[in-house]
């Protein structure tokens, strides 16, 4: 083990690149996200993750999210085990009955101001799930949402790009 | 079990022209008797399920891998139980109740299962008749008295995971009964298969567990050309296998990093989340989709291997860095504190409920979809099912740890002879000539032309089944799939007993079950 540890010292990141964000783009966004952030949360957002329905092919990619290549927590983007500690919900599947009342409350449970992320295809409109009698409907019926990331699943670097604009977005409030 | 299988074939009152494995419709008897056979383990349950006015038991010979399903018509609305004797079918039955309105007399037990009371009817694929979606309270099975105590989770957990519910009763520390509810992400896929087109259908089946949605896919393909008769180039065949294999390394890579991260152990996720984003990487490179959702359909693959540099260059890559990892698991005894004799599956338990993948080969159980029944290529291709006896997770990470050396093997031996030609035939053409009765047919001529393919296939996790029954235009008018994962959340619930809260999570995740692919 000390011999990887050792080498791990000398060998050069995998980490990518900072994905660049349009300055328009977080323009648009802090618009969206009007006064309510005001940076006050500065460079830096809690995530709280919700699966209201998904494949768990989202999941997926958003776990890559945390590993060495994309390592979101130089972006001060951290994954919290909690609602009671996070400014951002992240939610992916189309929004199953049997879920409706997890993300509601999941939802109420965060302090504000809270920014909801709808991941995926599925969250955005309910992908190929969405005549089924057992889907109720895309995140955005449910709880309101401030990004919608689309993708099946998103590749991590387009998850990346919209987080590190809502990091900005919500520092220039 | 073959001597069940004749049996079977010699009870039934018609043949469906099911292929390439017959479906036998038989009397309330017969599938009695077959229930008891299955539960004294002369055959393994692989499959039960409905649709509004029959039932379907699939059935495996372990042994060459070969299947048989069971039709037994339920003019009155009810069948005889199978789980009344055959605990692993009760979860099943419970579902078709849900979703069917189907009545298995004697069921032992009568809770509801993906119905929470949320969806506004009552068995929607059924009747359907509306009720309120009060969401009514779930009675949960009771371990009371001093000094016990319960321990409720989820449905949303803490970590990045699918949603579910845990209730634990225990007994100081120490796991006394865990009770799962299941059915929160439940999509309605098999409402889904109704009446679709081919494309549809197939889009949907490759969406009922993601991370298996290579395994899926291809399950669904051969379904669809058995029953309509569609051929697939060689080229599409070998590749097919090569996206499996690919999907198989990445899972495996991302459960073993996991299950060391749940002994507190991040230096393994780390390594194998490097490895892991590797395999993604080089199957986009190569076939436009990380997880290559969509890349297999009926009659072949949709992207071509222009290049194989990519693939070369991740085989060399694990080949050099994996060993290190391994060696790394291998003499760390505080990780191997955490993983050896915990949740220890039984030979028994495993075989009883036909558990397969990891799972299953971890406790001694060497059944492998790829060998028996097996399935093109992997009868020209060499490679070992791996299996272990101790049924704990360390076996359980040791058989993944084996199984990507074997599916490195594999993905050279394919790259290596990789056959020329087109990577998919049309299915229209196939169709067409479908509608023209042909002469000197089978024995059982298909009534109104409906036409049924089963296929199993070999994912990460287990074995995955897909059953779809097309009319002669390739139109799907029913569908199913069953998930490795239906047999195995229930020993999940054994293994925990006895073990500490605390080794719930590598419980779990040795196991790692589908919640989708379950809740369907
Ligand atoms: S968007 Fe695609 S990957 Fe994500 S949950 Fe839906 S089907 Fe799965």
């Amino acid at each position: 083990m000390r011999r990887m540890l050792l080498e791990g010292l000398f060998r050069r990141p995998v980490t990518e690149r900072a994905p660049t964000v349009a300055d328009a783009e977080i323009d648009a966004l802090a618009a969206r996200l009007g006064v309510a952030a005001k940076a006050r949360l500065g460079r830096s957002l809690s995530i709280r993750e919700v699966d209201a329905g998904s494949c768990n092919g989202c999941e997926l990619e958003i776990h890559a999210l945390n590993n060495s290549y994309y390592d979101v927590e130089r972006f001060g983007l951290r994954f919290v085990a909690s609602p009671r500690h996070a400014d951002v919900l992240m939610v992916t599947g189309p929004v199953t009955a049997n879920m409706r009342e997890g993300l509601e409350r999941t939802y109420a449970a965060m302090p504000a101001p809270k920014w909801v992320v709808a991941i995926g295809d599925c969250a955005a409109g309910c992908g190929v799930f969405s005549k089924s009698y057992a889907v109720i409907g895309a995140v955005s019926e449910i709880i309101p949402v401030d990004l919608t990331i689309p993708g099946c699943p998103p590749e991590p670097i387009d998850m990346l790009k919209g987080l590190v604009g809502l990091v900005e977005a919500s520092a220039r409030g | 079990m073959s001597t069940l299988r004749t049996a079977l074939l010699n009870a039934a009152l018609t043949i469906e022209e099911q292929k390439p494995w017959p479906r036998v419709t038989v009397d309330a008897d017969t599938w009695r008797q077959a229930t008891l056979a299955i539960a004294a383990g002369n055959a393994t349950l692989s499959g039960l399920w409905a649709e509004p006015r029959a039932v379907h038991m699939a059935v495996l010979d372990d042994d060459d891998g070969a299947l048989m399903v069971l039709t037994l018509a339920t003019p009155d609305g009810r069948f005889p139980s199978v789980g009344l004797t055959h605990p692993p079918a009760q979860r099943l039955e419970r579902a078709i109740v849900d979703l069917y309105g189907l009545l298995p007399e004697g069921m032992p037990d009568d809770r509801r299962w993906l119905d929470h009371d949320r969806w506004g009817v009552r068995a929607p694929l059924g009747d359907g008749a509306l009720i309120p979606a009060d969401g009514a309270p779930y009675p949960f099975l009771k371990a009371e008295g001093p000094p016990l105590h319960q321990i409720a989770v989820g449905p949303v957990h803490a970590g990045i995971i699918e949603p579910g519910h845990f209730r634990f009763s225990a007994n100081g520390e120490i796991v006394v009964r865990l009770e799962e509810r299941l059915g929160y992400v439940h999509k309605g896929i098999e409402g889904l298969l109704t009446n679709t087109t081919l494309e549809a259908a197939a889009k949907v089946v490759a969406r009922v567990s993601g991370d298996s949605t290579v395994a899926y896919s291809f399950a669904f393909a051969r379904a669809a050309e058995a029953a309509l008769g569609i051929g697939v180039p060689q080229r599409a065949i070998w590749l097919r296998a090569l996206m499996a294999e690919l999907e198989r390394l990445a899972n495996h890579l991302g459960d073993i990093g996991a299950i060391c991260n749940d002994a507190a152990f991040a230096l393994m996720l780390a390594h194998c989340g490097i490895l892991r984003e590797e395999v993604l990487r080089a199957a986009k490179a190569t076939f436009g989709h990380r997880l290559m959702m969509d890349r297999i359909i009926p009659g072949g693959v949709t992207s071509d291997l222009d290049d194989v540099a990519p693939i070369k260059a991740l085989t060399t890559r694990i080949r050099q860095r994996f060993p290190r990892l391994v060696e790394l698991y291998d003499n760390t005894a505080s990780l191997q504190n955490r993983t050896v004799s915990t949740g220890r599956l039984s030979p028994e338990l495993a075989r009883r409920f036909g558990a397969g993948g990891p799972v299953g080969r971890a406790s001694g159980r060497a059944f492998d979809a790829r060998k028996a029944p097996g399935y093109p290529p992997y009868g020209d291709l060499d490679f070992k099912v791996i299996r272990r006896e101790g049924g704990d997770v360390d076996a359980r990470i040791w058989v993944r740890i084996d199984e990507i050396s074997e599916s490195l093997e594999l993905i050279e031996q394919i790259i290596d002879r990789l056959p020329p030609g087109p990577i998919a035939y049309p299915t229209a053409p196939a169709l067409r000539e479908r509608r023209v009765p042909q002469a000197g047919g089978l024995a059982h001529e298909p009534r109104d032309g409906a036409m049924e393919g089963l296929a199993m296939v070999e994912s990460f996790r287990g074995d995955v089944l897909v059953w779809l029954r097309t009319d002669e235009t390739g139109r799907v008018l029913r569908g199913t799939v069953r998930d490795p994962s239906a047999f195995q959340w229930p020993l999940l619930e054994a293994v925990i007993e006895g073990n500490i809260v605390a080794d719930f999570p590598l419980c779990n995740k040795s196991f790692n079950c589908s919640y989708s692919g379950h809740d369907l």
